[in-house]
C-alpha cells in the first residue's frame, strides 16, 4: 500500500516539518537559560514614545552590552505600564505622567523612583487652525478656543502618559470633554493618533519626540508650545521586590542605575539632534523636578 | 503613489541588501508559525479523525465547537493565553511570556480548530465502503485509520495550508503574549505595526510585502505537494 509514489511527497513534507521543528528547538538551546540563568531577563514596561522615538533602541542594547541582562521592552501607554507594574507583570517602569506615577510610589509599589529626563507636550493641528489657538499664552486657553470654535481635536483616550497630560489641561480649562463629532478618541499610540489627526485634520497633543520623528509624514503645525505646564517628565522607578517576589529586583536596579549614569545621560541629550536640530529630550538625572523648564 | 513606489522600492532593498534584521525577523516568523502549525497539525488530525469517524453522544456539540473555533478572533486567544502566562497567573513561574514559545502556543490555539475541521471535512467525504474493504482486507484499525489519511491526504494538506495561513498573517495575539520585543519576539506582523506607529510607512510596506512573500512561498510549496500526490495518484 505504501508505494514509491506516495510515500516520497509524504516524505518530503516530513522532512520540512522537522526542518522547521528543528530549528525552532535550535533556538533555546543556544540562549539556553538553564533556571539559575532566567533572572538574567528584565522586563521594562515603558511608553510607545520612548520606543516609537528609536531612543530604546540605542539604550537598551547598550545596557545589555554593559550589564549581561537581557531587556525584554514592552511599550504600551504609561498607564498600562504601571498596571503591569503594579501587579508585578514588570520589573522595572519608565514612564510619564507623574500625577499616576506619585500614588504608586506612596503606597510602595514602586520604589527607587529617580527623575530621567523630559521634553515638552506640544499641541497640533492643521495650518489653517480654524479655532485660532496659535499664539495663545496657556493651552488650558486654546482647549476651550477648540472647544467654544467647535473644532475637532484627536485624543489619545488610552490612559496613557499624553491623555493623562490632556485630561489635566482639560480640567485647567473648567471642560469636561465627552466623546462626539468634535472630540473623538483613537485608543491608540500616539504616532497613529498624529496620523489620524493629519487625515481628519483635527487637532492633538503629542509629545514631542514622536511628533519630529513623525514630522516627515505630517502637515500638522506645532501651534501651542513653551508652557511649564506642558512639560513631559519621564522617571524610570523599580517595582517593589518586597511585595512582587517573582520581580528581577537586581536587574531592575541595574536598569535605573544606567538610565540616570552620566554616560546614559549624554546619550539621551545627544540623542538624534543632529538629525532634527534640536533635542529630542533633556538629561535630567539628579535634578529637581520643580526646577525644570527654569 | 509616490509611498507605494517608495515602500516597493524599499522592500527590494531590504530584501535583496539581506538585511540582517530583517532576515532574523522573517525567520523567526517562518519558525514560530511553522512550529505552531506542526503542533495543530499533531493535536487537530487525531482529533478530526475521531470527530470523523466516532459516534458518540455529544459529538455534534464537538463538531460545531470546533466549526466556530475556525473564527476564534486572535486577540481574545491572546489576551487569555496572556493571563495564563503571566507571572500572577497559573503557570507564571515556566516564565513563558514575552517568549516565543508564548507565540507559539498562541498560535497552535489559533490553528488547532481549523486543522479540527478541514481534517473532519476531509475523512468524513471518504467512501465509507472504503473503510468497510479495509478492514475485510484484514487491516487493523491502526492501518485502516492511515490509509484513511493518506485517502485525505488532499483534504489534510489544505488543513495544513489554512492553518499556516491562519498563524502567519495574525497579529493580536503575537503582540500581546509575543510584546514585539526586538530580537527576541518580533515578528513580521508585529513589525509592520511597529513600523506604522513609527511612521515609517515604507518600512512597513517592504515588511508586508516580505509577509505576503512568506505566505506564498510556503503555500506554494504545500501546493505542490498536494497536486503531485494527486496528479500521481
Amino acid at each position: 500500500m505504501l508505494s514509491k509514489k506516495r510515500f516520497l511527497p509524504l516524505a518530503i513534507l516530513l522532512i520540512f516539518i522537522l526542518s522547521i521543528v528543528g530549528c525552532a528547538q535550535q533556538q533555546p538551546q543556544q540562549q539556553a537559560p538553564p533556571a539559575a540563568e532566567q533572572t538574567k531577563d528584565v522586563i521594562l514596561a515603558t511608553t510607545t514614545s520612548t520606543q516609537d522615538s528609536g531612543l530604546l533602541d540605542v539604550l537598551v542594547p547598550e545596557f545589555e552590552k554593559k550589564t549581561g541582562y537581557v531587556v525584554k521592552t514592552v511599550a504600551v501607554g504609561t498607564g498600562a505600564a504601571i498596571t503591569m507594574g503594579q501587579k508585578g507583570e514588570a520589573d522595572v517602569l519608565l514612564t510619564h505622567a507623574p500625577s499616576q506615577e506619585k500614588p504608586i510610589v506612596d503606597n510602595g509599589e514602586a520604589i527607587n523612583y529617580q527623575l530621567v529626563m523630559h521634553n515638552d507636550f506640544i499641541i497640533v493641528g492643521p495650518e489653517s487652525d480654524p479655532a485660532q489657538i496659535k499664539g495663545t499664552a496657556t493651552a488650558a486657553e486654546a482647549f476651550k478656543k477648540i472647544n467654544e470654535k467647535g473644532a475637532l481635536f484627536i485624543s489619545r483616550g488610552d490612559n496613557s502618559g499624553t491623555h493623562t497630560m490632556e485630561k489635566n489641561l482639560w480640567k485647567a480649562a473648567g471642560i469636561t470633554p465627552t466623546v462626539s463629532d468634535k472630540y473623538q478618541e483613537t485608543g491608540q499610540g500616539m504616532g497613529q493618533t498624529l496620523t489620524v489627526a493629519q487625515q481628519k485634520e483635527g487637532y492633538t497633543l503629542t509629545d514631542r519626540a514622536t511628533y519630529l520623528a513623525q514630522k516627515k509624514n505630517l502637515s500638522l503645525a506645532i501651534l501651542v508650545e513653551g508652557e511649564k505646564a506642558l512639560l513631559n517628565i519621564y522617571h524610570v522607578m523599580q517595582v517593589n521586590p518586597e511585595k512582587f517576589p517573582k520581580v528581577n529586583a537586581a536587574g531592575a536596579k541595574a536598569f535605573v542605575e544606567f538610565m540616570i549614569a552620566p554616560d546614559t545621560q549624554k546619550i539621551i541629550s545627544e540623542f538624534k539632534v543632529a538629525e532634527y536640530g534640536q533635542p529630542l529630550f533633556y538629561a535630567d538625572a539628579g535634578k529637581n523636578e520643580a526646577d525644570l523648564g527654569k | 503613489m509616490e509611498l507605494i513606489w517608495q515602500g516597493l522600492v524599499k522592500a527590494f532593498q531590504m530584501l535583496f541588501a539581506l538585511d540582517p534584521e530583517v532576515l532574523e525577523v522573517t525567520w523567526l516568523t517562518l519558525k514560530v508559525s511553522g512550529t505552531a502549525t506542526l503542533v495543530s497539525v499533531l493535536i487537530g488530525v487525531p482529533l478530526g479523525a475521531i470527530l470523523a469517524l466516532g459516534r458518540f453522544p455529544g459529538r455534534n456539540f464537538l463538531v460545531s465547537l470546533a466549526n466556530f473555533g475556525m473564527g476564534l478572533p486572535p486577540v481574545v486567544v491572546g489576551l487569555w493565553v496572556s493571563i495564563f502566562l503571566w507571572r500572577s497567573g497559573p503557570f507564571g513561574d515556566l516564565n513563558i511570556i514575552y517568549t516565543p514559545l508564548a507565540i507559539i502556543i498562541a498560535q497552535a490555539v489559533i490553528a488547532s480548530p481549523i486543522v479540527v475541521s478541514f481534517t473532519l471535512a476531509a475523512i468524513q467525504q471518504i467512501n465509507p465502503r472504503l473503510r468497510m474493504q479495509l478492514l475485510a482486507l484484514g487491516a487493523n484499525r491502526l492501518q485502516m485509520l492511515w490509509s484513511l489519511v493518506k485517502e485525505a491526504k488532499l483534504g489534510l494538506l489544505a488543513a495544513v495550508m489554512a492553518g499556516f495561513g491562519g498563524v502567519v498573517s495574525e497579529v493580536g495575539a503575537s503582540m500581546m503574549v509575543g510584546g514585539n520585543i526586538k530580537g527576541q519576539t518580533r515578528v513580521l506582523t508585529t513589525a509592520t505595526v511597529m513600523e506604522v506607529n513609527k511612521g515609517n510607512f515604507d518600512v512597513a510596506i517592504a515588511l508586508s510585502i516580505i509577509l505576503l512573500l512568506l505566505a506564498y512561498g510556503v503555500t506554494a510549496l504545500l501546493t505542490i505537494l498536494q497536486q503531485w500526490r494527486s496528479n500521481n495518484g
